[in-house]
């Protein structure tokens, strides 16, 4: 996009996460506010602190996570502007591509709004250096409370794997898992591939594993190096959230399954055969 | 308590769309059109409130062309109350619809709107967020499980790391993800009580807001292809 760039960490006790801020490479500035009110990132507080600091800013990025797909339209909204979904692509400053129909069309968009408030899709950008940079910090005060809204708690998946949108080998399974157990044939092959487990929502609905492990239109999209998609027919919503893999391998057992159109390499097999075969073999 | 759910037209989730050859956009000439997936999992979340007590009323509102009327009928048939149209022939941005939802609440004064998380055509996942925004209100976004008590919703909220549970002081915007509930299928008497159901219509333009686009669509262009690979024989 061009222009100097700063960024705002906003969130309880983050000093350490503003200092790794700094010193990524490009960074002009971090502005550090620091209180209970943004420990857990609710929009209602967070937008208001980011419309506070927004005059002067042409561009007000975040990420297509959960997270900033939660903040930054009530951004938008503040500032009377419109906002712009999961960007795959620069154009030019104020013209971006993005994925429309669960993929199936990118369209060209040109904004007339004099601030672009846009979140992005994090696996369609390289990351920037996360050294090099000496941005100065910088502390802000202001606390924006809503009254209206509390936290209450949250359950974390844990896991020792990679973060699925961030591993360069994703391993999902489908329905035709079978069950929750089963899954720990996929977890042994990821284990010893360095790979993050995913899932199809079949899988998800019928509770084999948790939701925060759904690929696709609706849940998280990947695009690592090598994509292995084990008993999973291939929805579209399903290849919206991983058909930007390098390489996909698909082991199913029907010849006819819509993933095979997609798969680099495709097995026609059993997967309670084939999966243990591969994870002896690596 | 009465709850206001705002549902959109769009294409059916089983279509796979087409780019016009000549860039201009998306074929949609003779596409099966549906009620918004998510929005059929928000009326239902609003139906079962009403059967549990908890809602008085569940009031349904699409904007867009005249054919908007058929899903708000479905929402009927599938237990909402009353529907309201605002009738537009453009496409309206996010922002542009929640102006008008905006006007919607202060007629209706509803104390929970229920918004689906996104919709399928154009994949924003704004509304409900914006519409919160400008009626100052709290927002619970990708619910999988909706508690009302008193003057309050829980809602969990699905997030990429796992499950997130927030209180907000009703009124409230809710949108609702996918595994919030299993959305009823319509049964053939009540799509014909739904007939009969107060359907009201008022133009977009009577309302006296700015829906002027904000974006210009440049292009539309279909996805990389991929090719399809090899089938291999083994895993070795
Ligand atoms: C091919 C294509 C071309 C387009 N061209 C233009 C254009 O030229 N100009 C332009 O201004 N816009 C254009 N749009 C955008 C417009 O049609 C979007 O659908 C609109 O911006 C809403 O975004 P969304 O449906 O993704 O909203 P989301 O924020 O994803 O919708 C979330 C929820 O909000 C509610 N909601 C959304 N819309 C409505 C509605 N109409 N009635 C009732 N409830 C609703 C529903 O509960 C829905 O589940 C285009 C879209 C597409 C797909
Ligand atoms: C609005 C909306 C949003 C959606 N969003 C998403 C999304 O984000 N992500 C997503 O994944 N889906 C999404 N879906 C659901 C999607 O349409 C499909 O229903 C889902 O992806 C199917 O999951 P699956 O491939 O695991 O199951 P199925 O389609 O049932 O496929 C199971 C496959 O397993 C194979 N199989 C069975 N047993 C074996 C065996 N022993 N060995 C080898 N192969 C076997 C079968 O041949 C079959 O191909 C969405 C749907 C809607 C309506």
């Amino acid at each position: 996009i061009g222009g100097d760039i700063d960024l705002l960490v906003a969130g309880e006790n983050a000093q350490p996460a503003a200092e790794a801020a700094a010193s990524i490479a490009g960074v002009r500035k971090v502005i550090h506010a620091d209180n209970a009110a943004y420990a857990h990132q609710l929009a209602e507080n967070v937008s208001k602190l980011v419309v506070e600091l927004a005059e002067g800013y042409t561009h007000i990025l975040a990420p297509g996570t959960t997270t900033g797909k939660n903040l930054a339209p009530r951004v938008a909204a503040l500032l009377g502007v419109n906002q712009l979904s999961d960007i795959i692509a620069v154009e030019a400053a104020d013209t971006f591509k993005r994925p429309i129909y669960a993929g199936n069309a990118i369209a060209t968009v040109k904004s007339a709004d004099a601030v672009k408030v846009i979140t992005v899709r994090g696996t369609a950008f390289d990351a920037a250096e996360a050294s090099g940079g000496s941005a100065t910090v910088e502390a802000c005060d202001s606390v924006h409370q809503h009254a209206d809204v509390s936290f209450v708690g949250e359950e974390l998946a844990k896991s020792d794997r990679p973060e699925l949108t961030a591993a360069s080998v994703v391993i999902s399974g489908g329905r035709g898992m079978g069950n929750g157990e089963n899954f720990d044939m996929l977890n042994k092959v990821a284990d010893k591939l360095g790979a993050a487990v995913g899932a199809s929502r079949a899988a998800v609905d019928a509770g084999f594993v948790p939701n925060d492990m759904q690929v696709g239109q609706t849940g998280k999209m990947v695009a690592p190096e090598l994509y292995i998609a084990v008993g999973i027919s291939g929805a579209i919503q399903h290849l919206a959230g991983m058909k930007d893999s390098k390489i996909i391998v698909a082991i199913n057992k029907d010849e006819e399954a819509p993933i095979f159109q997609v798969a680099d390499y495709g097995l026609v097999a059993d997967l309670f055969e084939a999966v243990p075969e591969l994870e002896s073999r690596l | 308590m009465k709850v206001l759910v705002p549902v959109k037209r769009v294409i059916d989730y089983n279509v796979k769309v087409r780019v016009k050859s000549d860039g201009s956009g998306v074929d949609l000439n003779n596409v099966k059109m549906a009620i918004n997936p998510f929005d059929e999992i928000a009326i239902e979340e609003a139906v079962r409130l009403k059967e549990a007590g908890t809602a008085s009323e569940v009031v349904v509102v699409s904007i867009g062309p005249k054919q908007s009327q058929e899903v708000l009928r479905t929402a009927l048939a599938v237990g909402a109350d009353r529907a309201i149209h605002l009738e537009t022939d453009d496409e309206l941005e996010p922002l542009a619809v929640a102006k008008c939802l905006k006007q919607v609440v202060a007629d209706e004064q509803p104390e929970l709107v229920i918004c689906g998380k996104q919709a399928i055509d154009d994949d924003s996942n704004q509304t409900g967020q914006m519409l919160a925004a400008l009626l100052g209100w709290p927002q619970g976004t990708f619910a999988s499980e909706v508690a009302p008590e008193a003057g309050v919703v829980k809602v969990t909220r699905e997030i990429d790391g796992g499950l997130e549970t927030v209180q907000l002081n009703l009124p409230a915007v809710v949108t609702s993800d996918l595994r919030l509930n299993e959305p009823r299928y319509a049964s053939l008497p009540n799509i014909m009580k739904a007939k009969k159901k107060p359907l009201e219509a008022k133009a977009v333009a009577e309302l006296g807001l700015d829906v002027s686009p904000r974006l210009k669509a440049v292009n539309y262009a279909p996805p990389a292809a991929r090719q399809g690979g090899i089938k291999v024989e083994s895993v070795g």
